[in-house]
């Protein structure tokens, strides 16, 4: 099973206007969530270490549009992006990051650490790469109980050089598990561009030392990324085991809250977000195409900005955790 | 509506900081994510970005200004259309910060320190009535049998390690069980520690029971993050959504003349996390009954063999389910001279001890405990409040070792009822040597732990 070069370009599917608006409407709602996150962070609302996803939202909205009921996903500690994308209540994630009585973890377990069991949200994990062989694990779940979920497996390209990886790679490709590996390239691990980091910088033709098949996506393009996981997703679901999409993507912020962010110039970034903005361009689609009017977008903006208000007015008023919770949850109950 | 603009934190450790450079003037027009201002904070010099569009209204710090608490009002920013009136209505309204924590709250669930200890309940139940049918096994098949029991009764429950399977066992735990459960639930996995606990955590995760056999423990170090950080925790950081329901079985400690890496004690090691559970069994009933338990058990079970266990025979109750519960010791003699505490190969000293210490009229109560995590300290307690004196037991290193554990909660609980200090005895405190003299003397010996009992009771 070779692997094949990349495509040149995903040709997108055919998206209706509902959809594009919805992938609007979802990147959007990312987008100004992490704003506000950020927002709160500067006040001391949220402490420790926050990452926000700016930048990278066509990647999880494209994604989750190739999803169906019963499918899972798992990510690193940049998750607070892949738990809107797929459902998740921006209220009890906003709450979380808090660490307020109301967010989904209780409070307990931070922006790094949230996870929907309704949702099929696995986490949320800070131990960089972890999370990969758990999602491969995860498929395996689903293998063994004979029914057609897939995982979407989420990590970056400072992930991808952690030897569990290839672990996770070589089992999943000799059991055929149901997992789609999502490397999410923004091209710098912290500090360290992939330039430095490694001689090998196509991570996805990786996947060919274990018969993994894989490509390229244009992580800035909505349309191209919802294209690769539909081919991967249909890989997966008819039981040709793993697949693994490298997708080209860009963090407008630094690594966390306290990065400032040296190592690479204000032009770079400035450039990305002028010519590839994710949400600009479907923005800019649903002008040119006349599937939507200003005014339809404006009320789209106005919704969003209401629905993140009121996740941070909640995630201010819900109370911290009673201090019993610090003895709760550390064992779970034998059902009788 | 005119909204301050507050100094703000850019580390999880910032508390002030200095407005170095504004990158705006008042009249400018910004939008999210423009550049404000330059701040620098206790580690670097950070760009700060506009979350609103607006108006610059006014600067309220001046450039260069140090010290600036985070949550001060730096600058105001004045919607479209609005004037400077609005800023005064702006700067009554309080600034958002966080609610503190509420003081008044207490938690009950803080064990009292230093407290004369009433005696102890404990449940003394034998592990089978008198009576029942009895036969003779080894540990290693009354392992296997309580292994095929619980998959026999949980479809979901699967084994999975490094020659489980075709090669019926490294240590033949598994033999004859790839035949009567099939590929699908006996799984030989490549080399691959680190991984393929992470996929039987994520499995677990999943809704399934994974057996995970590590060929040693000593090959577990390479998976200890998935046990620990993702098997663990999770169930905590979830708020209580999701855990692993898993066993991690094998043996672990020192065998015979395999050197330093292969012959390490982790007992002391998992014994200390929270979200996990640890089983340490001697007897042959306990690794059947205790194994059956630990796959039921809905949490992390850390099961922790013996290879030169594996080939003793014990006594097995011939019933149809034999379980044992966690955190339950076993009293394996009863007296009134002195303690002795052990668990798993431990035991065979103990118990040798306490039969040569009964010939000199030393009447020794040996407890084992089974299990270090639910660990039953109330059978110790009462123990030593009769017999005032303690010796504990264990192959492992002694800084950090289940006895110093021990012997502080003794310390704590019954420190009235102590004769005599507390002594561990322990693995000496070196790496494991090869030479069969050194290897010998490098375990703890029976004579050492004879020599302690005669120490406590001045003997």
């Amino acid at each position: 099973m070779a692997a094949k070069k990349p495509s040149a370009k995903t040709t997108p599917s055919n998206v209706s206007a509902d959809e594009l608006m919805a992938y609007y409407r979802d990147m959007l709602l990312i987008r100004r969530f992490e704003e506000k996150a950020g927002q709160l962070y500067g006040m001391g609302l949220i402490g420790g270490f926050c990452h926000l996803y700016i930048g990278q939202e066509a990647v999880v909205v494209g994604l989750e549009a190739s999803a169906k009921e019963g499918d899972k996903r798992i990510t690193s500690y940049r998750d607070h992006g892949h738990m809107l994308a797929c459902g998740m209540d921006p209220k009890g994630v906003m709450a979380e990051l808090t660490g307020r009585e109301g967010g989904y973890s209780k409070g307990k377990g931070g922006s790094m650490h949230m996870f929907s069991k309704e949702k099929h949200f696995y986490g949320g994990h800070g131990i960089v790469a972890a999370q990969v062989p758990l999602g491969a694990g995860l498929a395996f779940s689903d293998k063994y109980k004979g029914n057609d979920n897939v995982t979407f497996t989420y990590f970056g390209d400072g992930a991808a050089n952690q030897g569990q990886v290839y672990e996770a790679y070589n089992m999943a490709e000799i059991w055929d598990l149901p997992c789609i590996f999502v490397i999410e390239n923004n091209q710098y691990a912290m500090g360290t561009s992939t330039k430095r980091s490694t001689h090998s910088p196509s991570y996805w033709e990786r996947g060919a030392a274990y018969g993994i098949q894989g490509e390229e996506v244009d992580g800035m393009d909505v349309l191209a990324v919802k294209a690769a996981g539909d081919k991967a997703v249909a890989h997966c679901r008819a039981g040709k085991g793993p697949y693994i999409l490298e997708i080209k993507t860009y963090r407008y912020r630094g690594h966390s809250m306290s990065d400032p962010a040296k190592y690479r110039t204000r032009e770079e970034v400035q450039k990305m977000r002028d010519e590839r903005d994710p949400i600009e361009a479907i923005r800019s689609l649903l002008l040119t195409g006349k599937h939507a009017t200003e005014e339809d977008l404006k009320a789209i903006d106005k919704e969003i900005k209401g629905i993140v208000n009121e996740s941070a007015e909640f995630a201010k008023e819900s109370p911290e955790p009673h201090l019993d919770e610090l003895w709760t949850d550390i064992y779970a109950e034998l059902e009788a | 509506m005119a909204t301050e603009i507050l100094m703000p934190a850019l580390s999880p450790t910032m508390e002030e900081g200095t407005l170095a450079k504004w990158l705006v003037k008042e009249g400018d027009t910004v939008s999210s994510g423009d550049i404000m201002a330059e701040i620098e904070t206790d580690k670097a010099t950070m760009e700060f970005e506009a979350v609103d569009e607006g108006i610059v209204g006014k600067i309220l710090i001046e450039e260069g200004t140090e010290g600036v608490k985070v949550n001060t009002p730096i600058a105001i920013l004045l919607e479209e259309g609005e004037d400077a009136t609005a800023m005064d209505k702006a700067s009554e309204q309080p600034a958002s910060a966080p609610v503190p924590a509420d003081k008044e709250q207490s938690s009950e669930t803080a064990p009292a320190a230093g407290m004369a200890h009433p005696a102890p309940e404990v449940d003394t139940t034998p592990d089978w009535p008198e009576g029942t049918t009895l036969k003779q096994q080894t540990v290693r098949e009354a392992l296997r049998d309580g292994m095929s029991e619980e998959m026999r009764r949980d479809d979901s429950v699967f084994l999975m390690g490094e020659e489980v399977a075709e090669y019926q066992g490294a240590y033949k735990i598994s033999q004859g069980m790839l035949d009567e459960f099939g590929a699908k639930r006996v799984i030989d996995t490549p080399i691959t520690e680190h991984g393929f606990a992470g996929i039987a955590t994520g499995a677990a995760f999943g809704g399934l029971r994974p057996i995970v056999e590590f060929m040693t423990f000593n090959f577990a170090m390479q998976a200890i993050d998935h046990i620990i950080n993702s098997a663990a925790k999770t169930l905590y950081m979830s708020g209580g959504q999701m855990g692993a329901p898993m066993v991690f079985r094998g043996p672990n400690g020192a065998a015979a003349r395999v050197g330093a890496q292969h012959s390490q004690d982790y007992a002391a090691w998992y014994m200390q996390v929270p979200g996990l559970k640890v089983a340490m069994p001697y007897s042959a009933s306990d690794y059947k009954g205790l194994m059956k338990t630990a796959i039921r058990d809905p949490n992390p079970v850390i099961f922790l063999e013996n290879e030169i266990l594996y080939g003793r025979s014990f006594d097995v109750p011939d019933v149809e389910d034999y379980t044992v519960p966690f955190g339950k010791a076993r009293i394996w003699r009863e007296g009134d001279d002195v303690t002795i505490v052990s668990f798993g190969i431990g035991m065979t000293y103990a118990l040798e001890a306490a039969e040569k210490l009964a010939e000199e009229g030393i009447n020794a109560e040996v407890i084992d405990l089974r299990t270090l995590r639910p660990m039953d300290t109330p059978a110790i307690i009462k123990s030593v409040m009769k017999t005032n004196r303690l010796v504990t037991v264990e192959e492992g290193w002694p800084q950090g070792s289940v006895g110093s554990y021990i012997s502080s909660v003794v310390m704590q609980e019954a420190f009235d009822y102590l004769d005599a200090p507390v002594i561990c005895c322990t693995g000496k405190d070196v790496p494991m040597p090869y030479a069969a003299n050194l290897e010998k003397h490098a375990l703890v010996t029976t004579a050492e732990v004879i020599e302690a009992v005669k120490k406590v009771t001045y003997k």
